[in-house]
Parts: structure tokens; C-alpha cells; sequence
């Protein structure tokens, strides 16, 4: 499927929401997705943050448009939803997303335990806010106490009471921390930052993942809008047909995403064109390893 | 947090510009008429801080410490809470500062008049009449104005006014909270690349300047 066919076919979804059940997803070209390595299911490249975007208060009018925002992610494919009790009001607003959509069965929950202490009825107040029966992944956000935290979640995993345990951090910080985790430890997942400009990961921890078999979620795809708001202003490189990408926000997920290590980015959005537009970048055609280079290169030039 | 020097402003910022702006357009719709009320006892405290007396003194500071409870209460604790949780530290510092008032209303026996007292009447009258317009001169909608007595920035700031009139001794026991507000506010409206944050930091700025100044009138006691 070309790309004006696929966005076409995005639109038609859109215009039928209302009408459209949310577990008939609409036709298209096939969802690409990638294994996590510890148990093989497969997740979409494209997941959904909730960082800023989801954090809308009581706001009636906010937390509908978050819903539509998570109605359309579900509707194109999308599955990971990512969130923190770091993150103000955003996990009670995916709650109030999720009953509003009548919890849809392809949600992939993921959040994480944030404070040095309290971690188990903290964990239990994030689940009663996401009003879900179970995360499917938990993480320690930031690797803060994760000594004291990883035992606890791996228990639980154990228990039957979650499906995934692992590690965050963000904007390259720790990654030395981060690195002797995940040499030492049995984790399903990590999530750091990384994008076209922001690359300190290819290094060590991207290989070191890859090698340790543990999925890899990867957080501010856009640095917070900032590479969309200024690559916006400037051209698409032509080669950016030749791997099915309309806008700068599907070439620079596909970036990512290409990564061999990378199992989904989560970008964030309270849009919900914008959360379409990423969306296509789960279809197509990904970047070689040579188109790779290209897009780095065309970038640090702009 | 280890590594501090890498975080900039706009990390510490939880919520979009967005969403702070309908937070105030909902909270004004929700407390109306309270502006009505509020407008007028700032009135009524610009009143008595034109012509203090040691009983309008304790007027003024007691009106004042309502509004910082109202502004803890309905404001940090009830609706800023639900997007920022540190809110609920800024409705203890506010609860403190208005604790602070009325002590000042308990055992202040005289008024001050001291260095800054003109200045601080025009710190008043502006934080009053002219600090409700600056979100509309920054481009937001007049839904969200910022009015005296219930909303956070133009209570702080009549209230660094105020006190630059009324307390001789001790007065930075009465402006530390509202310069600490002034300096909070002034950089979350700058992470949302707001400019009127630097009004806050300008507030800021005057009760350093005019505090320190050396009493220059001689104090006035009367009985009130």
C-alpha cells in the first residue's frame, strides 16, 4: 500500500469511530511489530506517553479529548500506554479513558513505581487509578531505589500479579546505572531516551539489550516536541518516500524504531491527528541500516 | 536527584501551558461571584493602607490572611493539586503565610510607614487593577484572568505591597512566603514560556529592594 492510500485509509478510520466497535480495526497494509524477547509477543512499533499530554485534571473537556486521543490509538493498531505516578492526573485520566472506550482488550498497561518508598500500595493505587485488573509492566522509574523495588516487582511477576518487570531512565541520564542493572539483573524491558540527535545509547545500552534479550521502550522520541517544532520548518528529505514516511514525525519514529534492539517508541500527544500521524509509522516500509545513516546525516546538516 | 545540572526548567513542568490556562478558566467559573468579593476587600485594603491606622493595619493584614487561606484552599489544595502535586506544599506555605497575618493582626501595635510604604501602595494598587490584564496582554483568554484575593500571583504580590507599608520590624518574616511564591510562578510561567513570569520575578525583585531600603519616614503609632 502506498502512503496516500494508507493515510486515506487512517482518515476513513477516523471518520467512522463513532460507528466502528473498538475491537474491529479498520484494513490496511500490516501493523508492523516487534517480539519482546522474554516471552515473544509481539507489540506495536508505536506506543502511546502520557508525560504532560494525559496530565489534564478534572478538566471534563480535557479528559474527553485524551479519551478520543486513546480512542484513535486503539482504532490504528496501538497498544503500549505508558504512564507514571509521576505524572499528575495522567494515569486516573487514561482510566477514565479506558472506561469510556469500555476497556479495550488490546491494551499493553504500562507504568511505574516512582517514590523511594511505599512502592506495593503504590503500585495498587496506580492499578485502581488505571482501573485494570493487573499492569502488564511495571518499571522503576528513573532507577529510583531500584534495589528496593526490582525483588518486589520480580515477586509479584512471579505471583501471577504482573506480566513484565524493568528500568526507565531519561534524556541520557544514568545510563552507567542503567548498564549494571541490566548486566545484573533478569529484566523483560528498559526504557531510556533515544533519537535522531540524542544517540549516546547506540553505544552500550541498545547492544547490551539486545544481547541481554530485553525489549526496549524508548521515551522522548521527539525530545518533547522540540525536533518537531524545528525539523517541521524544514523539508522532508526526498528519501523519505522510499520508506513510506509523510511528515517528519513518521520518519523520525521510524528511525527509532529501525533500531534492531528497539521494540516500540512512545511518543506523546493530546492530538488526535498527531497520534494517527504517529501511528503510521507502525505501517510501511522501515530504514536500512544505510538509510539509517542518511537520516542522521541529512538532519545534524539542517 | 544526582544529577540536577542536567535537568532544565521545562522538565519540572508536569503539565502543558494548556491545560494551566483552562485550569484558571474553570476555576474562575466555578468561584464566581468570589471576584466580585475579593476585588473589593483588595479595595478596602488599598483604602487602608492609603491612610493606616494601627487598627486599619490590623484590618488589612486580617483581609489578607483570608485571602491566602481562600488561595490555599480552593485554589492549591481543591484544583492546582489535581495537576501539580506539589500543590498541596504550596497550600501549607499559603496556610503559613496566612497564619503569619494574623499574628501580625494579634500583636501588632502600631503600622509602619516605613521605607517602601509608597511603593508598596503602588505594588497594591497594581496587583489590584493592572496584574488581571496581563494574561490578556500575554494572549490568553480573559476567562483565565488572575484576580486579587483568589487566585495565587496577584495575592502575593499586593501582599509584598502591603507589607512594605504595614511591618517596621521582622518584615521578611511576612515576605518570605510571597517573594518564594513570586520566584515559583515567575519560573513555571516561564517554562510555559509565558512573559508575564517575569512580572513575578519583577515583584520579587521590589520587596528585596524595597525592604532592605532603610526605614526613611519616622513611624506613626496611633491607638486604632
Amino acid at each position: 500500500m502506498d502512503r496516500r492510500r494508507l493515510l486515506l485509509s487512517m482518515a476513513a478510520a477516523g471518520a467512522a469511530a463513532a460507528l466502528r466497535p473498538l475491537s474491529a480495526a479498520p484494513a490496511r497494509s500490516p501493523l508492523l511489530e516487534k517480539p519482546i524477547p522474554s516471552s515473544g509477543e509481539k507489540l506495536p512499533l508505536v506506543g502511546l506517553g502520557s508525560w504532560v499530554t494525559f496530565n489534564v485534571g478534572d478538566d471534563p473537556a480535557g479528559r474527553d479529548s485524551c479519551a478520543e486521543v486513546m480512542r484513535a490509538f486503539f482504532q490504528g493498531g496501538g497498544r503500549v500506554i505508558d504512564s507514571s505516578p509521576m505524572y499528575g492526573s495522567s494515569q486516573e485520566v487514561i482510566g477514565y479513558g479506558l472506561r469510556k472506550l469500555g476497556a479495550p482488550r488490546q491494551l499493553f498497561s504500562a507504568d511505574k513505581v516512582w517514590t523511594s518508598s511505599a512502592g506495593a500500595p503504590q503500585v495498587e493505587e496506580s492499578r485502581r487509578r488505571w482501573g485494570i485488573a493487573r499492569f502488564d509492566l511495571l518499571e522503576v522509574h528513573n532507577l529510583l531505589s531500584w534495589e528496593e523495588h526490582l525483588p518486589k516487582l520480580l515477586e509479584m511477576k512471579a505471583a501471577g500479579k504482573l506480566r513484565y518487570v524493568g528500568i526507565t531512565t531519561s534524556e541520557g541520564r544514568r545510563h552507567e546505572e542503567m548498564e549494571k542493572v541490566l548486566r545484573s539483573q533478569k529484566l523483560d524491558f528498559v526504557q531510556f531516551t533515544y533519537n535522531v540527535l540524542d544517540r549516546e545509547a547506540e553505544a552500550r545500552l541498545l547492544p547490551l539489550a539486545r544481547d541481554r534479550g530485553v525489549a526496549v521502550i524508548v521515551n522522548r522520541p521527539f525530545r518533547r516536541g522540540e525536533l518537531i517544532e524545528k525539523l517541521g520548518r524544514r523539508p522532508l528529505p526526498p528519501f523519505a518516500a522510499e520508506i513510506d514516511c509523510s511528515g517528519w514525525p513518521q520518519l523520525l519514529l521510524k528511525f527509532i524504531a529501525s533500531h534492531p534492539a528497539v521494540t516500540c517508541a512512545i511518543p506523546a500527544t493530546s492530538r488526535v491527528d498527531h497520534v494517527r500521524e504517529n501511528l503510521g509509522a507502525s505501517y510501511g516500509r522501515l530504514p536500512d541500516e544505510a538509510m539509517r545513516r542518511r537520516i542522521v546525516e541529512y538532519v545534524e546538516k539542517l | 536527584m544526582s544529577e540536577w545540572w542536567t535537568y532544565r526548567l521545562s522538565n519540572f513542568l508536569l503539565f502543558s501551558p494548556r491545560t494551566y490556562y483552562r485550569l484558571l478558566e474553570l476555576y474562575n467559573a466555578a468561584i464566581w461571584p468570589a471576584q466580585v468579593a475579593a476585588f473589593l476587600v483588595g479595595l478596602a485594603i488599598l483604602v487602608f493602607l492609603v491612610r493606616p491606622t494601627a487598627a486599619r493595619a490590623r484590618l488589612a493584614a486580617g483581609l489578607l490572611a483570608a485571602c491566602w487561606i481562600w488561595v490555599a484552599v480552593a485554589f492549591h489544595a481543591k484544583r492546582y493539586a489535581t495537576i501539580n502535586f506539589a500543590a498541596a506544599q504550596f497550600a501549607w506555605a499559603f496556610g503559613v503565610e496566612a497564619a503569619l497575618l494574623l499574628l501580625f493582626v494579634m500583636f501588632q501595635r502600631g503600622h509602619g510607614r516605613a521605607g517602601g510604604a509608597r511603593p508598596g501602595v503602588w505594588i497594591v494598587g497594581y496587583a489590584l487593577f493592572l496584574h488581571p490584564f496581563a494574561g490578556l496582554l500575554a494572549g490568553r483568554d480573559w476567562r483565565g484572568l488572575e484576580i486579587f484575593g483568589v487566585t495565587p500571583d496577584p495575592t502575593a504580590i499586593a501582599t509584598i505591597g502591603a507589607v512594605l507599608v504595614l511591618a517596621r520590624g521582622r518584615r521578611w518574616l511576612l515576605l518570605a512566603i510571597p517573594v518564594l511564591w513570586c520566584v515559583v510562578s515567575g519560573f513555571t510561567l516561564r517554562a510555559m514560556k509565558a512573559p508575564d513570569g517575569w512580572i513575578l520575578f519583577g515583584a520579587a525583585a521590589a520587596a528585596l529592594v524595597f525592604a532592605l531600603r532603610r526605614r526613611a519616614t519616622s513611624p506613626v503609632t496611633r491607638a486604632g
